[in-house]
């Protein structure tokens, strides 16, 4: 039983979790940090792609020390059909720069390092602890949390949930909903561990470089879903998500999803001979602006996932974790340091600096991209990769078709599978993406 | 075209776990026959944790389960379910994540 009183509780030590407790912990506040896994990063889940810009605004030297797979210099965009793949890359040297702009990570060795940050700013740890309750005054303010392990009830001025995307406390606090199963994907992946020379080969790169392949097509079954494959230095991370509420609809099995996709004669090669040492599910918040629910109150914060706070058009989600802890952790510090209240009208300067920032201005450009996606996944996903795939098989096949022929086959089978939708189509999707 | 898959229980097999023995994280609430989403878990759940028995109930060992809340999406809200999070340091323990 702690029967001190901290300044501020944070649930959870994932990337929101970790940028909060830091940023308090370093101004000087007295913090404590639950953490339900065995260690920070234990329950944690990710593709995973760190970007520089957010951690630098915590940490600026953070290359020196943090566990760092491989900095990106590629990305591929994959239109799939069963049998092929159109595609889009960038690959450019300008990322091999001193100070590189994304990385990929793994979770579990990178939340524990982040954590020592805090610790080591004198934020408080207690791992294997799992918040069971919010703690609310007859007020309605909240003070505290009970958890599984310390007996009592753990006292603060402010709670910053950081919980992550199926976290329990704000919703039975009423705080939030249950996320609906059509604002969240459920994405599976697994470790597939090869030489790193053999990766570099594969993928093309030498050293330290990474590649990333974000796919999209017939692979997610006309389900609304992307896949994905991230080159880490010894293992490379494959995966497959779909929204929950297709997922159910559909009744596809994830695990024979995640299989079919490493089936696909275009991703199989590259992960041929490997061996595989983990297999994880995991949650993605995909509804957007219109899904945030309310971001403070009395005596409370709510900041990364749990704050559905992920950018689902541009696959961002760590960054605006880390940059939402981060805020929370100013906000906090800013009305403590005037010696006011953590009452829902002071801690409205979180969502003030929220809105303020690049994490609701993103979310608020692409508000109406997740219903598209979910109205339009048929088409999106199944038919247009098929019609694209077959404009390039027309155009790259040579076998004594006159050009005109082929061109008319293309022209007819995008005719037929759409008619005069493809212009509809196209500007939805123009007027989501504005 | 047809396709070959490995077994859940097989990936699982690679995954680190401490399980709480006799203190199920999540419960299935007593039915007749299965809501449809309930249901559903038994081809959805990423764990293979939901099966069907030969009553059309459908049953729940939560031993494998990554904690990834599909289930608590899907059915909590109905009550077909009781989801909470293993005790502390018990359940999976991701190597990689």
């Amino acid at each position: 039983m702690i029967d001190e009183k901290f300044d501020a509780i944070v649930i959870g030590a994932g990337h929101a979790g970790n940028a909060a407790a830091y940023t308090m912990a370093s101004r000087g506040m007295k913090v404590l940090q639950l953490e339900r896994g065995e260690y920070p990063g234990s329950k944690n889940v990710q593709g995973g792609i760190l970007y520089a810009d957010m951690l630098e605004k915590i940490i600026p030297d953070f290359r020196e020390e943090a566990p760092l797979e491989r900095h990106l210099i590629e990305q591929r965009f994959w239109f799939m059909t069963d049998r092929s793949h159109t595609g889009m890359h960038y690959r450019s040297d300008d990322f091999n720069e001193d100070r590189p702009n994304r990385y990929t990570i793994i979770r579990s060795q990178f939340d524990r390092w982040f954590a020592r940050q805090a610790q080591a700013k004198g934020a408080v740890l207690l791992s294997e602890t799992t918040a069971v309750e919010l703690i609310q005054d007859a007020y309605g303010k909240a003070v505290g949390v009970r958890t599984d392990r310390t007996g009592g009830v753990l006292h603060a001025d402010v709670v910053v949930l950081a919980e992550g995307v199926n976290g329990l406390l704000g919703a039975r606090a009423g705080l939030r909903e249950t996320p609906k199963p059509a604002h969240v994907a459920l994405a599976v992946k697994e470790m597939h561990f090869l030489p790193p020379e053999v990766i570099e080969a594969r993928f093309n790169l030498k050293g330290n470089e990474g590649a990333v392949i974000e796919a999209a097509g017939t692979i997610s079954q006309g389900m609304a879903g992307m896949g994905f494959i991230y080159t880490n230095k010894e293992s490379i991370s494959v995966g497959i998500g779909c929204l929950v509420s297709d997922f159910a609809e559909n009744k596809t099995s994830p695990s024979e999803l995640l299989d079919a996709f490493k089936k696909h004669p275009s991703v199989a090669p590259l992960i041929e001979g490997s061996e595989v040492k983990e297999y994880a599910a995991h949650l993605i918040p995909e509804g957007g602006y219109k899904a945030v629910p309310q971001t403070f109150g009395d005596g409370w914060v709510i900041c990364g996932d749990a704050a559905g706070l992920n950018n689902a058009v541009h696959r961002e989600g760590s960054n605006l974790a880390m940059t939402s802890g981060r805020l929370a952790g100013e906000a906090i510090f800013q009305i403590k340091s005037r010696r006011e209240k953590m009452n829902a009208e002071n801690l409205s300067l979180y969502r003030k600096y929220l809105d303020d920032s690049f994490v609701m201005k993103d979310l608020r450009k692409h508000k109406d991209m997740p219903a598209l996606l979910h109205t339009q996944a048929q088409n999106l996903f199944l038919t247009y990769p098929q019609l694209v795939s077959r404009a390039m098989e027309n155009f790259v096949r040579v076998d004594g078709t006159p050009k005109i022929e082929k061109e008319k086959d293309t022209f007819r089978a995008v005719r037929k599978a759409r008619g005069f939708g493809v212009i509809g189509d196209a500007v939805r999707l123009a007027l989501a993406w504005r | 075209m047809a396709q070959e898959f490995q077994r859940v229980e097989e990936k699982l097999y690679q995954n680190r776990y401490v399980v709480d023995s006799g203190k199920p994280h999540i419960t299935v609430a007593e039915h007749k026959t299965p809501s449809a989403n309930l249901l559903a878990m038994t081809r959805i759940c990423p764990a293979g944790c939901y099966s069907e028995n030969e009553l059309g109930q459908v049953e729940i060992a939560a031993d494998g389960c990554m904690e990834c809340g599909t289930c608590r999406v899907l059915c909590e809200p109905s009550g077909d379910i009781v989801w909470n999070y293993p005790r502390g340091g018990y359940g999976v323990l991701f190597k990689f994540g």
